[in-house]
């Protein structure tokens, strides 16, 4: 329990004041500009955007900005921000098969069509200092080639066609929404989907890597990993048609995992999935893999009590919003609380000493 | 499923679908730019003022599946009457409200005697603009496509 306590507002004011000053930092350095943010620290942007579950690169970057670069601080921002807003609709399911591909590889087929497109990838770099950046960097132009034509098709669709891959179960057209009613477990697929797609990078890769190293295995090959640019279709009612709203960058990661089989139905391997705001790479691996963790029982698999298969554990600790909110509460004060955690003490110890003295010692206070 | 209602779409609304779309995906500084050169100022009442608003994006599982609900973008929308009656109806991407105006009257004017003239003052190039982004970024990615080849072994 925490209670009011008033008389700080001259040294909070003040404390916010030199809050202001320390994110400003050095006069003598050019102060950045939010659009400095949106366009050289885009990843980060991402990452805001993503776990904020809102896409809008410019608050994005302000928010960054505001909160000294701590990103959960930034997220924290924009989900504030996003709860004043007033939802106009929801879109047609985003078509990932037309993306414009900016970079899109598949782990399990060398001669895919559609080839292996690395674009602006930090694989391959020898994660060695640029000192260069360190003084200016200075333009660079991309070498330009032939672009290509027409869709990229997914890659899982080739295994689909022979019937060789888990099928997808259609689903309601209205998901499960969390941010408007509360989660419910067990959750179904979009729900956990929805949860995961906003859900801590950190928390999500620690949990995928431990199916990698053993607990809950199911072997994922990266079928497929795209990121670029799709149009969001939205029904509008004055219009009585669609129209595409916006164009928004998202990363889609598709695995192949472990096959399913028995004697009455033929083997197939199973598939997970990750779709995350932005560039966001390691997020939608990470994703794809718990999402393929948490399918164990409609798999018909093992309980192994990994961590990574239970939803419970996984759906109510990957929202680094929740987690920070109840965890930074510990530091607000608790006075009485722990006045009488200390009156306990002190009673505890008195009856010790007393007990060590002359008979029987008193049962300890509630 | 809505490849299929697109196509269905009977050409009046094709083209409005079409242009509303233009400039919803159109980025705020490239779009006020060219409509401000326009110099299009038709007087006109609001029947609703530019508000600030989401649409929850959705995806599907697996790409092919169940729909969920991946996370909200940011949204403005409007809708005007010009003085002759026509309603044009504003919804951009983003925040600014004077991308909303500009695409609402436009939608209005579109509907219109100056259909043609903004067509090709104003449309046609904005989405060469957008074509053209569109299309060095695609040669960027194309530069970027593996060429794979196999290494011969030692003969003997």
């Amino acid at each position: 329990m925490y209670v009011a306590v008033k008389g700080g507002e001259r040294a909070i004011d003040n404390a916010h004041a030199w809050l202001g000053e320390e994110r400003r930092g050095d006069h003598d350095v050019s102060e950045l500009s939010v659009a400095q943010i949106r366009e050289q620290l885009s990843l980060a942007v991402n990452r805001v955007m993503a776990e904020g579950s809102l896409y809008d690169p410019d608050l994005a970057a302000l928010a960054i900005k505001q909160a000294r670069g701590d990103m959960i601080e930034a997220i924290f921002l924009i989900r504030a921000y996003r709860t004043t807003l007033p939802r106009f609709a929801g879109s047609e399911p985003i078509a990932t098969e037309k993306m414009a591909c900016d970079r899109r590889i598949s782990a399990t087929f060398k001669d895919v069509p559609g080839g292996q497109i690395l674009g602006p990838t930090f694989d391959y770099t020898h994660r060695l200092l640029d000192f260069k950046l360190a003084a200016e960097g200075g333009l660079s132009d991309a070498p330009e080639g032939d672009a290509q034509q027409g869709d990229v098709p997914h890659v899982l669709s080739f295994l689909d066609g022979e019937g060789l891959i888990q099928q997808e179960k259609q689903g309601a057209n209205t998901p499960p929404d969390l941010t408007r009613e509360p989660m419910e477990l067990p959750a179904n697929r979009p729900l956990r989907l929805q949860s995961l797609a906003r859900g801590d990078e950190g928390f999500l890769l620690s949990l995928a890597y431990s199916t990698q190293r053993g607990y809950a295995r199911n072997h994922a090959f990266v079928g497929e990993l795209r990121i670029g640019d799709v149009p969001v279709e939205v029904e509008i009612p004055e219009l009585g048609f669609a129209i595409e709203i916006g164009d928004i960058t998202v990363t889609e990661c598709e695995t192949v995992n472990q096959f399913t089989g028995s004697k009455t139905e033929s083997a197939q391997f199973t598939r997970g999935y990750g779709l995350v705001f932005g560039m966001s790479e390691r997020k939608s691996i990470s994703m794809a893999l718990v999402d393929r963790a948490l399918r164990w029982e409609e798999l018909g698999e093992d309980n192994l009590g990994a961590a990574a298969q239970d939803e419970e554990f996984v759906l109510s600790h990957c929202d680094n919003i929740q987690a920070t909110g109840f965890l930074e509460h510990i530091k607000l004060p608790h006075y009485v609380d722990f006045q009488s955690e200390l009156e306990l003490v002190r009673k505890l110890r008195r009856d010790t000493m007393a007990g060590a003295d002359s008979t029987p010692a008193q049962e300890a206070a509630e | 499923m809505t490849m299929d209602m697109r196509n269905e779409l009977p050409p009046a609304q094709a083209a409005r679908k079409a242009w509303l779309s233009l400039m919803a995906k159109a980025p705020d500084s490239a779009m006020l730019a060219l409509w401000n050169a326009q110099n299009c100022t038709p007087s006109f009442t609001w029947l609703r003022r530019p508000e600030t608003g989401t649409v929850m994006v959705r995806g599907r599982a697996g790409g092919t599946g169940a729909p969920f609900n991946l996370g909200e973008m940011t949204v403005t929308r409007c809708t005007v009457q010009l003085d002759n009656g026509t309603v044009g109806h504003g919804y951009v991407q983003g925040r600014s409200h004077d991308k909303a105006r500009a695409a609402a009257l436009a939608d209005a004017m579109m509907q219109g005697d100056a259909a043609e003239a903004l067509q090709s003052a104003f449309l046609t190039p904005l989405s060469q603009q957008l074509a053209a982004t569109k299309a060095k970024r695609a040669r960027k990615a194309a530069a970027t496509k593996v060429d794979f080849f196999t290494m011969v072994r030692g003969e003997d």
